[in-house]
This record gives structure tokens, C-alpha cells and sequence, in this order.
């Protein structure tokens, strides 16, 4: 079986990967230490996966609006995800 | 270590996961994919980064693709919903009514998509069709719905709810038949009006199955296809060509895969998140009421 026609590229494949690995580290940690609902910025309570699934979703937000509104890099784009997607684990 | 006892069950559900993990998740991979190159033919691709993204989202003919879509689900909802809820509270209750009407309303939802939109291309076609000849001939209204935008909009949009109303009634007529008769008792004994009955008892107990018709409603009218293609083809002009028309004249139409990739992507970035705020919003009501 070949994988020609899913057009994987170097990047789009760390991508998934690194998604993957975070699936896996999540698991891991909450097998270690289930996760407790809690309240924070975010206006509803909110478990560690809710969290995880906001932090990503809002960074897809982010680099779409980075790419629609703006001409700049958008390293600084994903600089600002990975500091959405840290702020919404820890304090969301 | 009796924490670890009832973790068996979640092998019961690997058959879902492999099932939609080849129907959803790597089909969605190589969208991604694809979203970030240009496809040339088979094996014949070049990497071009963000620059499909750009061209999406700066193209103005989205957008109003994208304005009309909101407006058009909206509508559908703020007319399915009410118009469910209140034909689900006048349906009978018992003996052989409640088949029948179930039957008749269930009809609708058993006809498939591509022939509902060709009844109602024959409906309301101004020459020979009986709407659009009463209309024109009987109340001298000049409806035409392939040569009006007001109309063809006016046209879709009455035969989602001729198509669609049902669902939204079926699961309100469930969830109205599920409520315990000991509720309406105490209302009685209370002396409580009608509409109170209907806000504090009947609304609260709807809430679940108007969680998943809202939603039902929300992707379905949000992702339309067949029944405008079939009835107005996205015309007149463009002025119902919904966001999947869109999508499809892209990469079925002109063969743009990486662009049509990632549209899709956009596309289904915006239906997760209205999905997942509907979902949040409701569920969390319930919570509050509980």
C-alpha cells in the first residue's frame, strides 16, 4: 500500500504528529492523574481536553485570521497560538 | 486496583474509532494536506504554503457566499424551530390521530433531496407550475423564482421548511410525550395558565431534543447542497449559490484541489465552531436548570 495519494509533505506530516503525540501525552496524563472540572477564564467549566480542544481550534482561528487580515510572518502567528493554547490549559 | 475494572468496555469502542478514523480523519489529513500544495495530476505536485489560504480568504465571492449562508441558516432555524415546537404542541395525544399525523408529517423526510427540489422546481414554475401560476394568474403577484432573487431566495427557503419542519416536530413531539403526566397534575392543582405550563414545564423538558434538532437543522441548512442546485442552480445570478455550490464549482467544476482543499478546511472551521457554541450554550442551560 502506497501513501502517494494522501500527498503527505514533510511539514503537514509533523503536524499530525506532533497532534498525535500531544493525543498521547493527554492520555498518559490523565490516566496519571484524572482531570478535575474547573472554572477559569473561559465562561463555562471546563475539563483539560475541552481546554485542549478550545486552545487548538482558537489557534486555527488565529493563523486564519493572521493570513486573511495580515501580511506578516507567520511564525509570530504561531508564537502567539502556542501562548493562547498554554494560557488556555493553564488558566482556562 | 478496582479503578481498573471497567476499563474493558473501551475496547467495544475500537470498531468506531477504525470506522471513523477511514471515514472522516484521514480523508480530513489529506485535505490538509492537499490545502497546502498545488496538485498538478497524480503524483505531480508542488509545496505552495499558505498561498491557497490567502486566496480563499481574501476572495470577496466567499464572503458573500459565506454572509448568505449565515443568513440563510439563521432563517431556517428562526422559522423551523418555533414552527416545530408550536405544530408538536397542537398534535394529538392519543387514539388514531397520532398515527396518522405522524405518517403524513414523516413524508417530507422520506423523499430524497435531488427529487425535492425537482417537485418543487415543477411547483412553482411560473408557466406551468400551481404556485407559480395561482400566484401570477389568480392574485396577479408577477412571482418568478429563476428571474427574481427575492423570489428564488423566498422559494429555497420555504421548501427547506416543507422539507425539514417535520424533523424539528418529530423529536418535539418525543420529547413532549416523554414528560411524566404527574407534571401537568401539579400544574393543574396549581391553577397554572397555559402558557406557563408550556414555559416552566413542557419548555425546560424539550431541552435535550431541541439540543439536536437546533443542531441537526444548524449543519444540515449550513451545508445545503442538492435542493438549490436542483431548483435554482445558484441563480439568478449568484444570489443563491451557498457556500458548498461554491466549494463544489471549485473542485469538481475547475479541478483547483489545493484551493478547494482549503476552503474546506475554512468551511469546516466554521461549522465546528457554531456546532461546538450551540452545543456549549444549550448544554450548559440544562446544567442551570438541573
Amino acid at each position: 500500500m502506497t501513501l502517494e495519494w494522501m500527498a503527505w509533505t514533510p511539514i503537514t506530516a509533523s503536524f499530525f504528529i506532533f497532534i498525535g503525540l500531544v493525543l498521547m501525552g493527554m492520555t498518559v496524563w490523565q490516566i496519571v492523574s484524572p482531570t478535575v472540572e474547573s472554572k477559569g477564564f473561559l465562561p463555562m467549566p471546563t475539563t483539560r481536553g475541552d481546554r485542549l480542544f478550545i486552545g487548538l481550534l482558537g489557534s486555527c482561528y488565529i493563523l486564519l485570521a493572521w493570513i486573511g487580515l495580515t501580511e506578516l510572518s507567520l511564525w509570530i502567528a504561531l508564537a502567539l497560538c502556542f501562548l493562547f493554547l498554554g494560557l488556555t490549559l493553564r488558566f482556562g | 486496583m478496582s479503578k481498573w475494572e471497567d476499563n474493558k468496555a473501551w475496547f467495544l469502542v475500537l470498531p468506531v474509532f477504525l470506522v471513523v478514523a477511514f471515514s472522516a480523519i484521514i480523508p480530513l489529513m489529506t485535505v490538509v494536506n492537499y490545502s497546502v500544495q498545488d496538485i498538478l495530476g497524480p503524483g505531480d505536485r508542488v509545496f505552495v504554503g499558505d498561498e491557497w489560504y490567502r486566496d480563499v480568504l481574501t476572495d470577496f465571492r466567499l464572503h458573500e457566499a459565506l454572509w448568505r449562508q449565515i443568513v440563510y441558516s439563521f432563517c431556517v432555524l428562526a422559522i423551523e424551530v418555533p414552527l416545530g415546537i408550536g405544530v408538536a404542541l397542537t398534535l394529538p395525544k392519543k387514539g388514531w390521530g397520532v398515527s396518522a399525523c405522524l405518517v403524513l408529517l414523516a413524508l417530507p423526510l422520506l423523499i430524497p433531496w435531488n427529487v425535492v427540489g425537482t417537485i418543487w422546481v415543477v411547483f412553482s414554475r411560473p408557466d406551468i407550475g400551481l404556485t407559480g401560476v395561482t400566484l401570477n394568474n389568480l392574485f396577479g403577484i408577477p412571482y418568478n423564482f429563476t428571474a427574481n432573487p427575492v423570489h428564488s431566495w423566498l422559494t429555497v427557503l420555504i421548501m427547506d421548511v416543507w422539507h425539514w419542519t417535520p424533523l424539528v416536530i418529530l423529536l418535539c413531539y418525543a420529547g413532549l410525550r416523554a414528560i411524566p403526566e404527574a407534571y401537568y397534575q401539579a400544574a393543574k392543582i396549581d391553577g397554572a395558565s397555559r402558557f406557563a405550563v408550556f414555559r416552566y414545564i413542557q419548555l425546560p423538558k424539550m431541552r435535550g431534543v431541541l439540543l439536536i434538532a437546533v443542531l441537526l437543522r444548524f449543519m444540515d441548512s449550513f451545508m445545503i447542497y442538492t435542493e438549490p442546485f436542483v431548483l435554482t442552480g445558484g441563480g439568478p445570478g449568484n444570489s443563491t449559490t451557498f457556500l458548498s455550490q461554491y466549494l463544489t464549482k471549485m473542485a469538481v467544476g475547475q479541478f483547483d484541489l489545493g484551493p478547494a482543499a482549503a476552503f474546506s478546511l475554512v468551511y469546516f472551521l466554521i461549522i465546528l465552531l457554531f456546532s461546538y457554541i450551540f452545543y456549549t450554550v444549550i448544554s450548559s442551560f440544562d446544567k442551570g436548570e438541573a
